[in-house]
């Protein structure tokens, strides 16, 4: 599980001057499902292109197996795609689609090694075949492209770059065009996919919930550089900056000063947390999750506040509390009409401190709370032309 | 709403019925009959005489087709594949002489293919008449006898008829070709490569194949025109390389005045052109391009 597979070192890429990768540092393990996450014109694309050999760094290394790769062809790599429009042959059908790149395979003729041989049919046909149960779509071999639904053509992007048994699967937004409900199926067929055939996935998506639920590893991406490496938990409880606290669910994100060690100050009192290792004194932000705030009578509360908006998503309600001309979001199972004065608890492990950095101040206020919710759908909606 | 739309269709309805349906019936009249009997199949009967023209026609459209192929598919091919300015550019300059005038264009091919033409002038000049007179002097049965040439013989030759073909209905081969080749996904490229194809395979496996309907439509409208033409092979052709096209003139035109015997020419030409493109659209797999039209 832990050997490295990909290396990505100091990787630069420049399109007419902009930098689009700023020395990207990157290793991969072999059998990692790892998620490269962020918003349009972060670089993840970009990064998975010359991982996949369709785009040359403009300096930097790509190294598989501690062997360099930058020059390498695509059709010369370990490596096989699902792209993010499945780019499946319209004048193929589905089983000739699958073996494509088992026809274009020559192995070396036992009887004479300077010849190479076609693969023989009988593989080929039982190596698809044996794709089609994997994505359970046997009986399907006849049909063209166009004659399958937007999930079936998924899956028969994803058995065409599998049946090549490649050491690693690239995947550029690959559900991006599936609807909800697919999106969230194929979301666990891809997980199981790649937990049966036991390769490294390295998936494209600025679906901050997709890898949450998919990903071993996640790396958070903004303006061509990593903002932070992790595992979904570490990510989403430890999140290194306001924008990756920001990008990866949602955050309230106060200024607030360090008075030493577990203690932090917000609104001019001190609150107990389990962070350290700050300058006494440090101006830092302290992010406060939605979910991890408890409401409480007003004459209990660590600070009190007017509740401005109020939502009903189901599960829960969303709500927007003004704490002294800041807006908050506390997602609670409690209904509070609007304008009620509440009080708020915080415990200490419910409070997050990260670091200033540039993205400080540019997250986590919810005074605009529905135009932001309204982004986050067109970001939904936009995701198939992306880059 | 539909309704009041389709109205706005019944002009072309009946322009279509009076200059495409009618004229066809009575073609078709006329090649059923003659001056002095109804309803008869004489005209069909002399069908035979003119086989070799009907051969020589088809021989010729095929082979100028073919040509413009193998010249117009590398051409919109690489064209393309070149960005956006060159595209436009190149695209201007290959329709730029369909803008002048059909016969002016073979006409001046005529001044420079024929005996004192530009072609032969320029050969002169180079020394290459005198060098074939001296060549085949020697070869010659009667070296006293030999009257040396002044040009090469061009005018007058099915060669000259092809490439008048050639260079007249090379822009409605190219066009076909590269509108599909420039519309082809990009990705579906990267995904060959991807599953291993070198250039080579990527341009047999999917892009040939891809742009068949562009290569279908480019050969209909090239085969079509050529098996028909008429002005070319009469005027490159000098009167030697009858065709189709002439043939039928002079029915209606020329000396040989017989409306009937040429409706019916014309009726077997366009029975042999739909069957060669039925079976060509089948070849395609009904891909979407109309050839039949």
């Amino acid at each position: 599980m832990s050997k490295e597979l990909i290396r990505l070192r100091n990787l630069c890429m420049a399109y007419d001057d902009e930098l689009v990768l700023d020395h990207l540092n990157l290793y991969i393990n072999d059998q990692e499902f790892l998620t490269l996450l962020g918003p349009s014109g972060c670089g993840k694309t970009t990064t998975l292109r010359i991982i996949g050999g369709f785009a040359t760094p403009t300096s930097g290394d790509v190294l598989f197996d501690g062997v360099r790769m930058n020059d390498v062809p695509p059709h010369r790599r370990q490596i096989n795609t699902v792209f993010q429009k499945y780019a499946l042959f319209p004048h193929l059908n589905v089983f000739e689609n699958i073996a494509f790149g088992l026809r274009m395979q020559r192995r070396p003729d036992p009887q004479d090694p300077r010849r190479k041989l076609k693969l023989p049919e009988t593989e080929i046909r039982a190596r698809v075949e044996e794709m089609l149960e994997v994505i359970s779509l046997k009986g399907f071999e006849n049909r063209r492209p166009d004659a399958l639904s937007g999930g079936q053509q998924q899956r028969v992007a994803i058995a065409r770059a599998l049946v090549n048994r490649p050491k690693v699967l690239l995947l550029d937004e690959p559900l991006g065009a599936l609807d909800l409900k697919l999106r969230k199926d194929m979301q666990i067929e891809l997980k199981r996919i790649q937990q049966q055939v036991g390769i490294t996935f390295i998936y494209v998506t600025h679906d901050q919930e997709e890898a949450l639920s998919m990903s071993d590893t996640i790396v958070v991406m903004d303006k061509g550089t990593i903002q932070q490496i992790g595992t979904p938990e570490d990510i989403y409880n430890e999140p290194k900056n306001a924008f990756v606290a920001d990008f990866i669910g949602e955050s309230n994100i106060i200024d607030g000063i360090m008075v030493q060690d577990h203690l932090v100050q917000m609104y001019g009192r001190q609150f107990p947390c389990l962070d350290s290792g700050f300058a006494p004194g440090e101006p830092v932000d302290v992010v406060i999750r939605p979910e991890d705030i408890d409401i409480v009578p007003v004459e209990q509360g660590q600070l009190t506040g007017t509740v401005t908006s109020v939502t009903f998503k189901g599960l829960q309600y969303d709500i927007i509390v003004d704490f002294r001309g800041f807006k908050w979001l506390i997602q609670t199972t409690d209904h509070s009409p609007v304008d009620a004065r509440i009080g708020i608890k915080l415990d200490p492990d419910s409070i997050h401190i990260m670091k200033k950095s540039q993205y400080s101040g540019m997250f986590g206020d919810y005074s605009s709370f529905s135009e932001e919710y309204e982004e986050l759908d067109e970001v939904g909606e936009e995701s198939g032309d992306e880059e | 709403m539909k309704n009041k739309l389709s109205l706005l269709s019944i002009p072309y309805v009946i322009w279509m019925a009076l200059f495409v349906v009618v004229p066809i019936l009575i073609m078709v009249a006329y090649a059923f009959s003659t001056q002095d009997s109804g309803a008869t199949l004489e005209n069909f009967s002399q069908m035979g005489t003119y086989a070799s023209v009907f051969l020589r026609s088809f021989r010729l459209a095929l082979v100028a087709t073919l040509i413009c192929l193998l010249i117009g598919y590398p051409v919109s091919y690489w064209i393309a594949r070149e960005g956006a300015a060159f595209q436009r550019a190149a695209m201007a300059l290959i329709m730029l002489p369909m803008w002048m005038n059909f016969l002016l264009r073979t006409y001046s091919w005529m001044s420079i293919l024929e005996n004192n033409g530009l072609l032969n002038q320029f050969f002169r000049s180079i020394g290459l008449i005198g060098l074939y007179n001296q060549i085949a002097v020697q070869f010659a049965a009667d070296p006293a006898q030999y009257v040396p040439i002044t040009g090469f013989q061009m005018t007058g030759t099915s060669g000259a008829v092809v490439l008048g073909m050639v260079y007249n209905y090379l822009p409605f081969m190219i066009l076909p070709i590269y509108s599909v080749i420039v519309k082809l996904d990009g990705s579906l490229i990267e995904a060959a490569r991807d599953l291993g194809a070198d250039s080579a395979s990527v341009f047999r496996k999917v892009i040939l194949p891809l742009s068949l309907p562009g290569v279908l439509s480019g050969v209909t409208m090239v085969f079509v025109p050529s098996v028909s033409t008429f002005a070319i092979s009469r005027l490159l052709g000098g009167g030697t390389q009858m065709m189709l096209g002439d043939l039928i003139e002079q029915q209606f035109l020329g000396g040989a005045y017989n409306p009937h015997l040429g409706a019916a020419i014309s009726m077997v030409m366009m029975v042999i052109v739909v069957v060669c493109m039925v079976v060509m659209n089948h070849f395609g797999e009904g891909e979407e391009q109309a050839v039949l039209l």
